[in-house]
């Protein structure tokens, strides 16, 4: 009963969402600011998971395929194609929620208990989108920049390892990773993190928007939304690959 | 003028506000006092609409807010100001960017017109040249004093205080309370303040409505209610040993 009182009372959130904005220059604007909070923000802790990423999967894929009959090339292809189906836009969007979700739950969380929600109510403004609406917009253009971004790392980084520890040569990975590309994996990808950005904003701004209390809670909300957004994020994973693959 | 007639609201089956009716008058500020968890931010929350009444009706100059849709209700909002217990500054914005925030969200102003606007407001509450200090390098007093600036930029036909002076030393509240009083004065606006403080009850109290269980237990003025012979009223102004001593004395002194 209370997922469906929680998923129900998320619905009526997104809907209150979709309403003409007060001023468009002014949500303009905080589109812009999320993107560079988010984006920005959140460039360094991808590029470091992702050339970890990268680098571990590469030694460990090397270390499985011990048999002298197996081409080396066959490491570039695994860590491509696992890195563009699942690496970057998945395990990343889930460091992603840990990040970003929890600092959108808070913020709104805090906004909440210290009357700024009100205060924007009081004034006749949207406040829920006002706060929320910025946020998925940012999430859901910026995110799959990040993983693009991820996703080249992790590729770069494994190629470089491949051939720093001479596990597989710089011309063995491409080759593997040319040969045995798919076009469609890409845009697999896109649709993948577009969808995971949105889970990402949209229920943390719903666990923070509805906070209620004290500082306590908005560390229960943001946790919940952690924990809420990355098991969203898994669940859309698995639907994803059924629908599309 | 607002005038609320038998509202009332629960939470959760228990009731917190019960038939209250009550009218404040434009150019007067008008008082909600009562003590801790008597009802007066629910009342008061009630009255802003922040808050669904569970029966009743709030009416703004004869229009009935309860009755509004949310375009009606956003269009009276708009001629609210208020001032929150915590301030409710934005805290990502600077003095500057909180104060001009309705202007930017609802008028047409040109840049220049926004800023003269920001910077008058602030000069009248006392704070120029506060522009770019972010609300976390401002004390309580100030933090106030931009809330009010805030809550009066947009000219307000309607400005609601909840307890201006919590958190602030009897001489910083005197300067609010004196603050509040002149505002709706000059702009000839209806104030309603939530408050505990008996300074402000005897300085700015026109109206003074006392809320007790969430009952409306007294009306009158300022000027009235030290003769007021309720006793819950009594037990909520002359709290102390002191007072009542004070009260004995003064009393006595009137027989004589």
């Amino acid at each position: 009963m209370t997922f469906f009182y929680h998923f129900g009372k998320y619905l009526l959130m997104l809907k209150g969402l979709v309403k003409r904005p007060e001023k468009y220059s002014i949500y303009w604007r905080e589109i812009m600011v999320q993107m560079v909070s988010i984006g920005i923000g959140s460039v360094a802790i991808v590029a470091i998971v992702s050339i970890f990423l990268g680098a571990v999967t590469t030694v460990q894929t090397a270390y499985q395929f011990t048999s002298p009959l197996l081409s080396k090339s066959i490491i570039g292809t695994i860590i491509t194609n696992s890195t563009i189906l699942e690496l970057a836009p998945t395990v990343t969007c889930l460091i992603l929620a840990g990040k970003i979700g929890s600092n959108i739950a808070s913020e709104l969380g805090t906004m909440r208990i210290s009357e700024q929600v009100d205060a924007l109510e009081i004034m006749g403004v949207n406040s829920s989108a006002y706060l929320i609406l910025p946020k998925i917009i940012a999430c859901t253009v910026i995110i799959p920049l990040l993983i693009f971004i991820s996703g080249f790392l992790c590729i770069y980084s494994g190629l470089l390892v491949g051939e720093l520890t001479g596990v597989v040569s710089k011309q063995d990975f491409m080759n593997g990773s040319i040969e045995f590309f798919i076009p469609f994996t890409v845009f697999f990808a896109f649709v993948k993190t577009v969808t995971f950005g949105f889970i990402i904003s949209s229920v943390s701004s719903y666990y923070g928007y509805y906070t209620e209390g004290g500082a306590l809670e908005v560390g229960k909300s943001s946790t919940k939304a952690v924990v809420v957004c990355s098991v969203a994020i898994l669940f859309a994973d698995y639907v994803l690959a059924l629908i599309m693959l | 003028m607002i005038r609320i007639e038998h509202i009332s609201k629960s939470f959760n089956g228990r009731s917190i506000i019960k038939d209250i009716s009550a009218t404040f008058e434009t150019g007067k500020t008008s008082l909600i006092i009562g003590t801790s968890g008597s009802g007066k931010t629910v009342t008061l929350k009630t009255i802003v609409g922040l808050i669904q009444a569970d029966g009743g009706n709030i009416f703004y100059d004869d229009i009935n807010f309860t009755q509004l849709d949310i375009h009606g209700r956003k269009a009276i909002r708009q001629q609210i100001g208020m001032l929150f217990q915590g301030s409710a500054l934005f805290d990502s914005m600077t003095v500057e960017e909180n104060v001009i925030f309705p202007l930017n969200m609802f008028t047409n102003m040109t840049m220049k017109e926004k800023l003269n606007r920001v910077n008058f407001c602030l000069e009248r509450v006392n704070l120029p040249n506060s522009n770019k200090l972010l609300p976390n390098e401002l004390s309580g007093g100030m933090k106030k004093r931009v809330g009010i600036a805030r809550a009066i930029v947009m000219n307000p036909k309607y400005l609601f205080c909840d307890e201006p002076n919590s958190g602030l030393d009897p001489k910083t509240s005197l300067v609010i309370d004196k603050l509040i009083s002149d505002i709706t004065k000059e702009y000839n606006i209806t104030t309603v303040v939530n408050t505990h403080d008996m300074n402000s009850v005897m300085e700015i109290g026109n109206y003074i409505l006392f809320l007790f269980n969430g009952e409306k237990r007294w009306e009158g003025t300022n000027k009235e209610i030290l003769d007021s012979t309720d006793v819950e009223l009594d037990n909520f102004i002359f709290a102390s040993e002191f007072m009542k001593e004070m009260k004995a004395i003064s009393h006595m002194e009137k027989k004589s």
